[in-house]
């Protein structure tokens, strides 16, 4: 198939520009790759403070489950935000030389899934301190996160697609994605706090939330996550992203008509 | 000419610039009357082939159809009908303003450029002086892009592409980059590189002078059509004649 073909042909040059860009951040900031730490470090105290002393609703091992959320919330949303200018924000490279445009978004979650990988190592380092019991059930954490870039990857390929063609689409993603932020649970469980029906029903329709949720019970409560959804994710994720390599594939030399 | 093996072969193409505008969800709410399409027809069934070997020009006005064309051979832009066909040969396109990274080094963005014209890493590095050296950035080599001037840019981008040679060059304007000693520079670096017999190269320039020196062939666009096609001196002065 064309996609693994370019995949392969793109591969070194997609590793080495994450790479670039990821250096290149470190060099043009002050606290430098510390960022990358702090970031969602500092954002779960505000939310746990948030929840726990004005809410005063909290849970067990509270701030590493606000952790864990920040951690793949922040994955989502970068990547998912980020492709819809990503075509127009690449002009320079895109007018140029022809590429697969998908390849920047592929690069784009391997920038920001470094910077999760390393919120995760924070992770552990959490439960080590906080003295989280772990039983085989962590290893489930490696399922979910590969469904989470399934469905991410199709997101973003049709953020990509249309990001072109409409030009407020960002406006309209920024809110649909706040949105989705305070539906995910990121700082609240929702199993907990939303009564009976619709609780599953928010977990199992929103992904962001379903696979959260999933990583929470997998590394810090011992348990397995919904397998039946979790493998329904995935299908879906893997359509929505062989689709939208697809049309992706059918348009993208139009793109540089338009951008 | 006719037992030559062909390295560009276009047949029939046609690229228009139609309904492809980006629209807004706030505009098209509030102006119920439908916008008209516009449709730009940069390009209007246009055929021609380009022998191995040979240094070809192009001419025109402004939107003509001249940079379109070459972003169509360097398979940029979709035809919206026809075909181009480079019997496998690979391409690059030089033209002002390559598309670097603006944040990223010289001897990044480098490597990155030469690696999305299809180079292999090792390839690149093992040039990688080369192009510095023809470059003359000196120490801005290793500061990010956006620290350069407008001709070190240039200078950086032209080097890229002259130093990593591709068997397809299109060259759009580029012929005038930079101070007079680089510009010489270049223009010797062109000359070596057209010599090769195995290279095909498309010139895109508004310099009659330029054009007669380099180049075996000319062709005239002339709104998205071929005008005339053939040796340099004839088209260049019937061109020139219908310019005054």
């Amino acid at each position: 198939m064309k996609f693994f073909n370019d995949i392969k042909k793109y591969w070194s040059y997609t590793v080495r520009s994450a790479k670039a860009e990821l250096k290149s951040e470190v060099a043009s900031s002050y606290l430098s790759w510390l960022w990358w730490i702090l970031d969602p470090l500092l954002f779960m105290m505000v939310y746990t403070f948030i929840a726990v002393i004005v809410f005063e609703k909290g849970g067990k091992y509270f701030p590493i489950f606000v952790f864990i959320g920040l951690t793949m919330w922040n994955f989502f949303n970068t990547v998912v935000l980020g492709s819809v200018k990503i075509v127009k924000n690449n002009s320079a490279t895109v007018s140029k030389v022809y590429i697969p445009k998908f390849i920047l978004v592929i690069k784009k979650m391997m920038v920001n899934g470094f910077k999760m990988a390393i919120s995760f190592v924070l992770v552990f380092i959490l439960m080590g301190i906080y003295r989280v019991p772990v039983s085989y059930h962590i290893l489930y954490i490696f399922p979910v996160l590969v469904v989470m870039m399934l469905v991410v990857f199709g997101i973003s390929n049709l953020m990509l697609h249309f990001g072109v063609f409409v030009e407020d689409l960002r406006n309209v993603m920024t809110v649909v994605m706040r949105l989705c932020f305070y539906m995910s649970g990121i700082f609240y469980s929702i199993s907990e706090r939303v009564p009976e029906p619709y609780n599953r029903i928010m977990l199992q329709l929103n992904p962001a939330a379903f696979l959260i949720d999933s990583a929470r019970q997998s590394l810090i409560y011992s348990a397995a996550p919904g397998r039946k959804v979790l493998l329904l994710w995935g299908a879906a994720g893997l359509i929505l992203s062989v689709l939208s390599i697809k049309l992706v594939y059918k348009y993208e030399n139009s793109y540089v008509k338009v951008i | 000419m006719e037992d030559r093996e062909i390295a560009i072969d276009v047949k029939n193409l046609e690229i228009s610039y139609r309904c492809l505008k980006s629209f807004s969800i706030r505009k098209s709410l509030f102006q119920l009357k439908k916008s008209k399409v516009e449709v730009y027809e940069a390009v209007r069934d246009v055929s021609f082939q380009v022998p191995k070997g040979e240094i070809m020009g192009m001419v025109g006005r402004n939107g003509s159809g001249k940079s379109t064309m070459l972003r169509a051979i360097a398979g940029i832009i979709a035809p919206d009908s026809g075909t181009i066909d480079l019997h496998g040969h690979n391409v690059s396109l030089m033209s002002i303003g390559v598309g670097f990274q603006k944040k990223l080094s010289g001897r990044e963005n480098i490597l990155l450029s030469g690696m999305l014209l299809g180079f292999s890493e090792k390839q690149v590095r093992d040039k990688m002086d080369e192009i510095i050296k023809f470059a003359e950035l000196g120490r801005f080599i290793d500061m990010p892009v956006k620290t350069y001037s407008s001709g070190m840019y240039s200078k950086l981008a032209f080097s890229i592409t002259a130093v990593l040679e591709s068997d397809i060059m299109l060259i759009d304007e580029v012929l005038s980059v930079g101070d007079a000693k680089f510009k010489k520079k270049s223009y010797r670096k062109m000359k070596e590189l057209i010599s090769n017999k195995n290279r095909t190269v498309v010139i895109v320039s508004h310099s009659s002078e330029t054009l007669r020196k380099l180049c075996t062939t000319l062709m005239w666009l002339h709104n998205g059509k071929i005008r005339m096609l053939g040796k340099t001196d004839e088209v260049l002065e019937a061109y020139e004649k219908f310019m005054n």
